[in-house]
């Protein structure tokens, strides 16, 4: 055998969305950001991104405004307690209908 | 050139000729002198490389398993308790596939405390998934260390090189040692296909579901039993490696020999001894011994235990009446291991050789040369008598 | 069990030279033709200063057997006061040699049927410009007389090359000088 050959199976994987599944299933609270309290959204300046920079799964865009992936988003509910301007809450996923989900 | 230099300093001379990037170690007897002559080296630059004392060997292994991964030639040495305290380490080591080199200078395992000579440290560990290879001289130990890396970098498996604590780490003999130049060509620098590079960010042996996964191109990931899988057949196929290993060694070299088992005095025996390290070399002498008697014995020294060449083994053994291993470890409750071992493999053969296990040396108890005399007359005598328990040889109460 | 193999113990203290004596022996033998070296120090927790040996194999052809010697041919003492603590002579084959460090005359000793070789090792190690204690090369001059394994010239070099940063003239000069002073008596 050659080199190549061996260790033809190993445990890798490549950051970026998707790799651990469709993780957005597992939530049962959603982060909803209210863009009135939002301070780069309120402020129009690329400023805070708190929520960009805490989410464990880089789901959060940073952007104007910002933007949560729900594909992958697992509900953990750290974007919520690190905004510093209170604009995150959690909603239980039972309050929305299969459309909006 | 040849040098009158400890085992110990065969090794260290073997890990600086590679051109090892990386040493992380934890002092422990009978291994330290090792350790500390890489020490000198380094400080020297006589050897250019890194080296990292920790405070444990479990971290020691934790730091070759770091640097290993990104691409660096990585060695370490323990004993005893030392390799035990690894333990976590070494199963990490070898299901991430990173061709680390790990001397182990064999000693006793504890309780009750000893810091000489058996074979309990690493026999315990043989089903790490590591290949361990054991050495009978000072030599073997220096040629070994140096196949040992181009092994485990072409196998991507850690090897385990294997020398007797004391008999081989603290004896002085000669052994030759070659020119920089010719270890360069016969070992050309670790080119890794797997490590962690931050231009292509890559995670190594996260959480691996029981089942397969897409990855993130849609291909189909593996899953833990899937990479299990590999290392053990990749283990298997590294028989085949270390065989033209132990060519290509011979041929740069023109040392070597068969790759698995260094019989002596075997052709025409109707008796083979059989073990691991350097008591196949004492039993030369007992060999002789009775052959002037008029026994038609030989010695058989095993090479590789794990992955265990039992085809090789099987060749060796078929044509003879009766074989007799001994063991400087146990399978405790049990038999021999490497007792074991040798029966499972003569166990598809047509005709089988008997096969009797004696235990010697344990924590260091001297090995008296009339004592193997007297446990190989005793198997040819009482063949029938012996069965299948071990043997104790050498015990005084 | 195999005849052909030189068996010489050397008896010394923690931390005074014993196992460097004996490699610089080896080194010297091995130039001398004889492939067969293996010198196997005792194995444990020594602490300088107590009584250690060590077991060197010489032979025309390689040795196998690792195990410590139990008959040799010949003791080395690098220090007269271990034969009040140490049995030197245990084992020692009929005829065989004892060489001995010691500041008396040869006729204060009866070793019966061993043959006693004596030099004063730690006054000629001083006399050639080391420090007091310094016995090793010293003994191994008085070594190569009595036993005529190794050459003068040999010897020589071999301590030149394993002291090469540690005072190697005068070492080599202790050894010299021992050498040629060696009493060596009849058995």
């Amino acid at each position: 055998m050659s080199k190549e050959e061996f260790c033809s199976m190993i445990s890798v994987s490549e950051p970026g969305p998707g790799d651990g599944g469709n993780t957005g299933s597992w939530r049962v609270v959603r982060p909803v950001i209210d863009l009135e309290k939002c301070i780069p959204a309120k402020t129009g300046k690329p400023s805070c991104f708190n929520c960009w920079l805490y989410c464990p799964d880089a789901v959060v865009t940073k952007t104007l405004p910002p933007t949560i992936d729900y594909t992958y988003c697992k509900g953990c509910g750290i974007c919520a307690e690190e905004c510093p301007a209170g604009a995150i809450t959690m909603v239980d996923e039972a309050s929305f209908t299969k459309e909006e989900k | 050139m040849h040098v009158i230099e400890s085992g110990n300093v065969a090794a260290a001379t073997g890990v600086k000729l590679a051109r090892v990037q990386v040493i992380a170690a934890y002092p422990i007897t009978p291994q330290t002198p090792l350790t500390e002559k890489l020490s000198e080296f380094v400080e020297s630059d006589e050897l250019s490389a890194e080296y990292i004392p920790v405070e444990s060997e479990h971290s020691a292994m934790a730091v070759c398993i770091a640097s290993s991964t990104t691409g660096a030639r990585s060695f370490t040495a323990t004993s005893a308790n030392g390799l035990l305290y690894m333990n976590e380490q070494l199963h990490w080591a070898a299901g991430a596939r990173l061709p680390i080199v790990m001397c182990v200078a064999n000693r006793g395992v504890g309780a009750p405390w000893t810091v000489w000579n058996d074979h309990q440290d690493t026999v315990s560990q043989r089903d790490l998934g590591w290949i361990q290879l054991y050495c009978s001289d000072h030599q073997q130990i220096h040629d070994t260390v140096l196949k040992a890396f181009k092994l485990a970098e072409t196998v991507s498996i850690p090897v385990m090189v294997c020398y007797d604590g004391y008999l081989l780490s603290h004896t002085y003999m000669p052994f030759d040692v070659p020119e920089q130049a010719q270890v360069d060509a016969f070992l050309p620098p670790f080119k890794p296909t797997h490590f962690l590079n931050p231009e292509e960010p890559r995670n190594f042996n996260t959480v691996t579901l029981p089942d397969v996964r897409p990855d993130l191109h849609g291909n189909t990931a593996p899953g833990y039993m899937e990479i299990r899988k590999t290392l053990h057949s990749d283990l298997r196929a590294a028989l085949t490696e270390i065989e033209k290993i132990d060519g290509e060694f011979g041929e740069a070299f023109g040392r070597g020999g068969d790759p698995f088992v260094e019989p002596y005095r075997c052709e025409d025996a109707d008796y083979v001894a059989f073990c691991m390290g350097s008591l196949s070399y004492q039993l030369r002498d007992v060999v002789d011994a009775m052959r002037e008697e008029g026994t038609k014995i030989g010695v058989i020294g095993l090479k590789v235990y794990r992955p265990f060449p039992d085809a090789a083994v099987r060749d060796a053994l078929t044509a003879h009446k009766g074989v007799i291993v001994f063991e400087k470890a146990l399978s405790y409750g049990n038999q021999g291991a490497l007792y074991a071992d040798v029966k499972s493999a003569l166990y598809s053969a047509e005709t089988r050789p008997f096969v009797h296990n004696y235990i010697v040396g344990l924590g260091g108890r001297e090995i008296k040369t009339h004592h193997l005399y007297d446990a190989l007359t005793e198997s040819i005598k009482n063949e029938a008598a012996i069965g299948d328990e071990p043997q104790w040889v050498g015990l005084k109460l | 069990m195999r005849q052909d193999i030189i068996e010489i113990r050397w008896h010394g203290r923690g931390g005074q030279g014993a196992i460097t004596a004996a490699k610089i022996v080896a080194n010297a033998a091995f130039k001398s033709g004889y492939n067969g070296v293996v010198m196997a120090p005792t194995f444990g927790t020594e602490r300088r200063g107590a009584p250690v040996y060590t077991s060197l194999k010489i032979a025309r052809e390689k040795i196998y057997d690792l195990s410590p010697i139990a008959t040799p041919d010949m003791v080395v003492v690098l220090d007269h006061t271990l034969l009040e603590e140490v049995d030197v002579t245990h084992g020692l084959k009929e005829g065989g040699q004892i060489i001995l460090n010691t500041p008396k005359s040869i006729d204060s000793y009866d070793f019966g049927a061993h043959r006693l070789s004596v030099a004063d090792v730690t006054a000629y190690a001083l006399e050639a410009g080391l420090a007091p204690g310094i016995v090793n090369t010293g003994v191994i001059g008085a070594f190569a007389k009595a036993t005529g394994l190794v050459s003068r010239e040999l010897l020589r070099e071999a301590i030149r090359h394993e002291f090469s940063a540690m005072k190697p003239e005068e070492n080599a000069r202790a050894a010299a000088l021992t050498y040629d002073r060696t009493v060596i008596g009849g058995a």
